[in-house]
This record gives C-alpha cells, structure tokens and sequence, in this order.
C-alpha cells in the first residue's frame, strides 16, 4: 500500500535519510522504530511532503506521493497523528473531530463521527470540553479520532506513546489493534520498541538514517541487536 | 518576602525618579533665539517626589494591599447575563429590539451625539474586521489602517476623478481593500508571530507614505476634498441641489435640516455594520470559520489534516481588509475630506486595542470594546493632553483585572442530536 523506494532526505546541507526502503501492505501494522534522532519522525515528515525527498519515490496505493504539496497529500486517503498529540486546546472535542472531516460531506461526518465516538466512549462524554482541558491519554484518542474523521486507509502514527502513563499506553496500542481488525493499515513510528513490536506484523529499525534491520514483528523482538539497543539487554 | 518587596519597591521608585525628572523635572524652552533648559519649580518637585514616594509605599506592602483589595468585588459581567437556557431564548428578541432601537435612536437625540455613534460604528467595522485576522485566525496585523486608507481613498479618488457615486464605490472600495490584503498576504503569510507583525507594520507604513508622497494624485498631505456624499437613491442631503439633482427635502417637501444628512449617514452606517455582522458569522459558522481558529491553535496540525494554510490565512486577511475597505469608503464619505494624516500607526494601535480589549475573537466583546474607545476620549474632552496616559492606564488596569477581555469569546458549536 505504502513504498518507499531509496528515499534521501536532507535538511539544509545535512542529511537526515540515507537510501531508505520500506514497505507497509494493506491490512498490516509495521513499526519502524530506532533511537532518538535516528531519522524517524523525519521518514515521517518526509511521506507527508514536509520536507521533500531529495530522491527517491514514495507511492502509495502505487501512485507517486512524493512532489505533491503536502495538503494534496493528507487527501489522498492517508492520515497522520502527528508527534505531541496537537489537538486544537481552545477548541471543542467535536470542534477537533469536525476538523479532521473537513473535506467531507455533512453526512459522511456525522456517519463517522459516531463510529469514532464507538471506538472512543470517553470522546463522547468529553464531547463538549475543550481539549486543552484533557489530560494526555485523552488528548492522544483525541489525535487518533480526528485522523480517523477522514476514513483514511493508511495511517501514520507519530509516537502515540510519548509521555503517556503505562496503563494508557497499553489501551493506546489496543485501539491501534482494533483499528487495524476494521482494516486500516497502519505505520507506526515508536520508541516504545517492546510494546510496538508485540502488535506489528514487521517492523523496521531505523540507525542514523538508514534501514539497518527488518523483520517480522516476533523476529525483531528476538534479535539479539535489538534485544541490545532497544530493549535493555 | 518583605526583603524581596523592599528591593522592588527601591527599584521602581529608582526608575519613577529617573522618568518623572527627565519627563516632568526639566523642561527645555526658548528665549528669544536661544533654548534653555529650565527646572521645575518648587510645587512640581513636591508632585513629583509625591509620586515616587506612592510608587515605592505601593511596591513596599503590595502584598498587604492585594489582600486588602482582594474582597472588593470584580466587575463580573458573566453573573449579570441570564442563564445560558434564557439567553438563547431571548436572544432574536434581543437582537430585534437593539436592531430596531439603533433605528429610532438617532431622530431623539443630538446632532452630536449621532455624529459620535456614526464614528463609532466605524471603529466596530473596522474592530469587527481586524478580530477576523488577529482574533480568529491569530495572524498579528499591525498595518491594519493601511486597509483602511485604501478604500478612503477608493472612493475619494473615484468620486474625484470619475465622478462614481458612494454605492458604487462601496463594493470596489472593499474589493480593492481585498485586493491589497491578497497582494500583501502571499510574501507575507509565510512569517509567523513578531515578523509578520513588523512586515504588516511596515506595510501600514507604505501606503501612508505612499499617499502623502505621490502628489500628482493623491494631492500629498494636502489630502482630497470636497468628497461626495452618499445619496438616497439619487437624492442629495445638500440645502442646494447639484445641476440636475433633487435634494431629499424638496423631494419630501420638508425644510432644510442639516442633521437630516447626519442621519442618514448614521443610518447607512447602521447597515453596513449589520451587513458585515450578519456575513462575519455566517462565516465563523462555515468550515473555513473553524478552520482558522484550527490554524491559530496549531498550524501543524492542520497541515496534518490536509488543510492549506496559506489559503486559509489568506482568506481571513482578504476578508478582513475587506471589511476595512468599507470602513474606509464610508469614512472617506463621512468626512469629506481625507489626508494620509488619518490613517497614521496610531489608528492602527487603536483598532488592535478594540480587538484585544474586547476579547480576542469575541464580536460582543469588540462592538463593546469600540463604544468605550470612541466614546471614553469624547468625554474625557478635558484631558485631551492626557489622552495616551488614560489610555495606556486602561491597558493596565485591563491587563490586571480582566486578562481575557471585556467578553472573552464563545464560539458557536453545533449540538449532537
């Protein structure tokens, strides 16, 4: 569903991503994961059009992505929850979630919304607060939801993990699950590699900007490198 | 913590001295041809240590006054309104009785007062249109009058040279005004927060000196005169009719009044403000509405969710400027005469301050935010000298007791059913 083929990523005269290749099937979860500054959120950004490939391609659904501007992008059936959640604090739960269907139908948004609503009981009754008055977990099914309110199919999630409780991190990872059981394919950027890898189908890890591993999610979290960098021993 | 007090109070009484002795202590005048530096007398100096010696008591107990003064009630204005149930419900009845009330309003009271509420309702124009920019979207416009002073200037210059009437120029006013904040806003939009606000400062520069500098046209600072004044359906508020004009009180068969021509102004302003109310929440009902409080929440993430922000921000700028587009075509109306002296940095500041004052994206807030702006300086007449000093004290006071504006903002959200 999503190839990327020897993609190269430079910011300014640095550059951030070395001949990358990957590639997420329809109905799969894959995590792509490596340590701080390894290039994730970069090969992230860079599937989102911002910044561009320098070279390389990117097709999704076999049609080349790279090159068009990012809002071209974002409406082609692929959605991302960005890293650090970025709800609208001073808007409304349903205010967020209306954003998130914009280039909808009435209808098609509100047939939506409740299947969101379903997936997320606690949106529901916080329909009416202000999302910057959540607490983090919430404002992370926040992100999640709003990225759902397009029916996209593919979605990229940006460390939905970061600095959120135990506890909330494992409901976070079952939602991806059912997610991806309703079939949305799923690329998942994690820091969190034990947790990521339990769900994935593959996985992929990241080093300085090159794809130095893959694997099938059980795999990975058996190597003995990753078991090293990522797992502690 | 009296130490700590002790230090700032010492401090600030260090910095009152400094300020007072520079801005009141001494004083440069001229003799004959020299210039002299004169002191104050006695009874200023007495003033002026008066002063300081508050500023450093006031520092010094600070926190015994905070606690004193914290039972002193705050102006609560969300306790007086009605309960949120009863609001909705009386809310059209409300709407229609103000409505109908700036109708009848003007034909019982003076001249003057008609004139200033006509002002007034300019600032809410102009308020209303600077809310969507620095309000709605948070793109920080400090040029705002630059708007302003192009559709002035429209008119004047269509009505000089091309004779077009007011109603024509309106919608050309604003569509120019449209047109330059489109112009503008394409390099513009890429800058965020305190650049954008310098270029937009820099911008409401350009047109002044623009307008005072290109002579042949504008007539520089000497300005344009002798603007035509709007007509009703073809009929002048002049005592004299133009060749082959009729005038309104021929037509009706009543006197000459020259507060007629006031009030019709007045009530054509009474339009436009309703005219631009009425297409400014429509709009905040809309998606594109949403949108750019989305893009003032976080650019990031709207980006993320396909939207594009450069036609988002530049719908909010266009829009706004064209409503200071029509603002500017009715001043220009009004006034009859029109020089770039008008439309200087401090009009700008002004509209900001209605903007901010009412409450960042708030419409009630902002039409209330412009009475009390126009209509605080009109009756403080007396301290006109003093006008920035009560002006700046309003800042303060409003930045300690109400952060948030007068009426801070209630979006309108739609109910799950």
């Amino acid at each position: 569903m999503l190839q990327i083929n020897n993609v190269n990523t430079h910011y300014g005269p640095i550059q951030a991503l070395h001949d990358v290749s990957l590639e997420v099937k329809k109905g799969e979860i894959v995590t792509l994961i490596g340590a701080n500054g390894a290039g994730k959120t970069t090969l992230m950004m860079t599937i989102c059009g911002d910044p561009q490939a320098t070279s390389g391609e990117i097709l999704f659904d076999g049609k080349p992505i790279s090159g068009m501007p990012t809002a071209q992008i974002m409406r082609q059936g692929l959605a991302i929850v960005p890293e650090g959640r970025r709800v609208f604090a001073r808007l409304t739960v349903q205010e967020n979630l209306h954003m998130g269907a914009y280039f909808r139908t009435k209808a098609e948004y509100e047939e939506t919304l409740e299947e969101v609503l379903l997936l997320f009981p606690r949106l529901r009754e916080r329909i009416n607060q202000r999302a910057g008055t959540m607490s983090g977990g919430e404002q992370q099914m926040l992100a999640i939801g709003r990225a759902m309110m397009s029916k996209p199919r593919m979605i990229l999630l940006d460390e939905p993990s970061l600095g959120l409780a135990p506890i909330i991190i494992q409901q976070i990872f079952q939602i991806i699950q059912k997610l991806r059981d309703d079939g949305v394919t799923i690329f998942l950027v994690e820091q969190n590699a034990n947790q990521a890898l339990k769900i994935a189908d593959r996985g992929y890890v990241l080093e300085n900007g090159r794809v130095v591993l893959s694997g099938s999610g059980a795999d990975l979290l058996d190597d003995e490198n990753v078991r090293k960098a990522y797992l502690g021993g | 913590m009296m130490r700590q007090n002790f230090y700032t109070a010492f401090f600030a009484a260090g910095i009152t001295l400094i300020l007072t002795c520079l801005m009141v202590g001494v004083k440069l005048t001229s003799e004959g041809t020299e210039l002299r530096v004169v002191g104050a007398t006695a009874a200023q100096w007495t003033w002026i240590f008066g002063g300081i010696a508050i500023v450093f008591l006031s520092q010094l107990f600070r926190d015994q006054i905070s606690a004193a003064t914290a039972g002193i009630p705050r102006p609560n204005l969300e306790a007086i309104l009605p309960a949120e149930s009863v609001r909705s419900r009386l809310k059209p009845w409300l709407i229609a009785m103000v409505i109908v009330g700036l109708f009848i309003w003007p034909f019982m009271v003076s001249r003057g007062s008609v004139d200033l509420a006509t002002l007034t309702l300019i600032y809410i124009m102009l308020g209303l249109g600077l809310n969507i920019v620095v309000g709605l979207a948070g793109l920080l416009d400090l040029g705002y009058v630059a708007f302003y002073a192009i559709g002035a200037y429209t008119y004047a210059l269509l009505s000089n040279y091309f004779g077009l009437s007011f109603w024509i120029c309106l919608p050309i006013a604003a569509l120019m005004a449209a047109l330059f904040g489109f112009v503008l806003g394409f390099p513009v939009l890429r800058l965020r927060g305190d650049y954008l606000a310098i270029v937009t400062l820099g911008f409401g520069e350009i047109i002044r000196i623009l307008l005072n500098n290109w002579t042949s046209i504008t007539g520089g600072p000497n300005g344009i005169s002798g603007i035509e004044k709007p007509t009703l359906f073809g009929l002048e508020f002049n005592r004299r009719a133009s060749d082959g004009g009729t005038t309104f009180h021929d037509f009706m068969g009543i006197d000459y009044s020259s507060s007629y021509k006031v009030i019709f102004l007045y009530l054509i302003a009474v339009v436009l403000v309703l005219a631009v109310l009425y297409v400014i929440n429509r709009l905040m009902r809309m998606p594109v509405g949403r949108a750019w409080e989305a893009l003032r929440e976080d650019e990031i993430a709207c980006r993320s969710l396909g939207l594009n922000r450069t036609v988002i921000k530049l719908s909010a700028f266009t829009i706004g400027a064209s409503t200071a587009g029509f603002a500017g075509c009715f001043f220009a109306a009004r006034q009859g005469f029109i020089s770039p002296e008008s439309f200087i940095f401090i009009e700008s500041a002004i509209i900001l301050a209605i903007v901010v004052l009412g409450g960042m994206g708030s419409q009630l807030g902002v039409i209330l935010a412009a009475i009390v702006m126009t209509i605080l300086p009109e009756l403080a007449r007396e301290f006109q000298e003093y006008r920035m000093l009560l002006f700046g004290l309003l800042m303060v006071l409003m930045m300690r007791w109400r952060p948030q504006g007068l009426l801070p903002s209630k979006r309108p959200h739609m109910e799950l059913k």
